[in-house]
């Protein structure tokens, strides 16, 4: 599973790394890029899709997780994996955040364990870092957006300082690093 | 465990078996209480425009809020009720497997730095009056008209071991089964299809469905994008 977290200046960063990213990469990628409670349904999901031909949705609570497809943190829900499945919070926000990456992340680290790629992009605050640690105890794979290639540095920054990630690249090149990683190799 | 003065996990476990009132604690410190006045006020929107109608064409309708924790969907649908006169003919009964919340459901204060974001949420979810006219500042909290009470049974009720009891016109349980499992929410599924009378109506969390629930085919949907159901058989 690829697991990215996002924040301010996210949908530029999240657009331009699924532009880059081969049709052949198999595992089910899910994101959870912070937005407001009164967000329009459906908007974030359809500017991505016009990135991607795999399915871009918002996950119902207990949906199966497939592979192939974009999974998209709700607006106020917090999003969690479970074997299988995805599950859903409406609990406190973590750190301002609802969606919280570090909540994602640390179920994708349970989870998937050294089958999960986390990675955490432009935002200005501080949330990611502690699911990408999770995500590196349990023996994932962690890249954190180049600092000075984001719109906002200090969500990378955070995210570099706690988890000492195994790659650290610009948007373009985390697409190419996924490409070589995941093309064949269902994760 | 420091709340009750206690040192380990045992003596928190013993505590928690003979004395009713630790047992309260712990549940209302476990169990999940987050909600928010006019949540998705787009929701209330549909239930204003789709339900208020069905319920117009009964002499008398019984509401069940399942799961309501301290409160605040219940004076929801109450302000809801009582701007379309339906407050007379309407009973709601508002359950939760915790007496703690259902004790703070029934005072009715709500903290005064909310009332913002719920006075937004409700213009958006087509209120007709002013939010401000349904409570009184008290300290740090907003007490909401004792009026709006009047037709609410709390009661006490456990969704994963109790009966149906009694039959609904509308059942509201939003962003409660989330926390519960695949077996666990089948069985809710069918005490719910069982409270329901024919052509009553199911209310789920935006990102709840009742496809993949066992009684998927007794239902038709009333408003897709609002997980408003309608139970057909």
């Amino acid at each position: 599973m690829i697991a990215i977290g996002a924040s301010w200046g996210g949908l530029n960063a999240v657009s331009t790394l699924l532009d880059g990213l081969s049709a052949d990469v198999d595992p089910p990628i899910v994101l959870a890029q912070h937005r407001g409670p009164g967000s329009s349904r459906g908007t974030l999901e359809a500017l991505l899709q016009m990135h991607v031909e795999r399915p871009v949705s918002a996950p119902d609570d207990k949906e199966p997780i497939e592979p192939r497809h974009v999974y998209v943190a709700p607006a106020d829900y917090h999003l969690l994996v479970e074997h299988g499945h995805f599950s859903l919070s409406v609990e406190a926000r973590v750190q301002f955040a609802r969606p919280s990456i570090d909540v994602l992340f640390e179920s994708v680290a349970a989870v998937y364990a050294e089958r999960a790629i986390g990675i955490v992009l432009t935002g200005a605050n501080a949330d990611g870092a502690l699911g990408l640690q999770a995500i590196k105890r349990a023996g994932g794979v962690t890249v954190v957006q180049e600092p000075g290639s984001a719109a906002q540095r200090s969500m990378p920054d955070a995210a570099l300082a706690a988890a000492r990630p195994d790659a650290v690249l610009p948007v373009e090149e985390i697409s190419r690093f996924l490409n070589e990683l995941c093309v064949g190799a269902p994760r | 465990m420091e709340g009750e003065g206690v040192e380990t996990v045992s003596a928190l476990q013993a505590l928690t078996l003979h004395d009713p009132h630790v047992m309260e604690r712990l549940l209302l410190d476990l169990s999940v209480n987050v909600t928010a006045m006019f949540r998705d006020p787009t929701f209330f929107l549909a239930f204003r425009q789709q339900v208020i109608p069905l319920l117009r064409t009964y002499p008398f309708s019984r509401i069940w809020v399942a799961g309501c924790s301290t409160g605040e969907e219940v004076y929801s649908l109450a302000i809801v009720l009582a701007e379309e006169g339906l407050s007379e003919r309407t009973r709601i009964y508002a359950t939760d497997v915790n007496e703690a919340v259902l004790d703070r459901a029934r005072l009715g204060v709500f903290p005064l730095g909310k009332m913002q974001e719920y006075t937004h949420n409700y213009i958006r979810a087509g209120g007709t009056s002013a939010f401000s006219t349904y409570y009184v500042a008290r300290y740090d909290g907003a007490q909401f008209a004792r009026s709006l009470a009047n037709g609410v049974v709390f009661a006490r009720h456990n969704l994963v071991s109790d009966a149906a009891f009694n039959e609904f016109n509308v059942i509201t349980c939003r962003n409660v089964m989330i926390y519960f499992d695949k077996p666990l929410q089948d069985r809710v599924h069918r005490l719910f299809y069982e409270s329901l009378a024919v052509f009553g109506v199911l209310a789920l969390g935006q990102k709840e469905t009742i496809g993949r629930s066992p009684h998927e085919a007794a239902f038709e949907e009333l408003a897709v994008d609002e997980r408003l159901y309608r139970k057909i058989r």
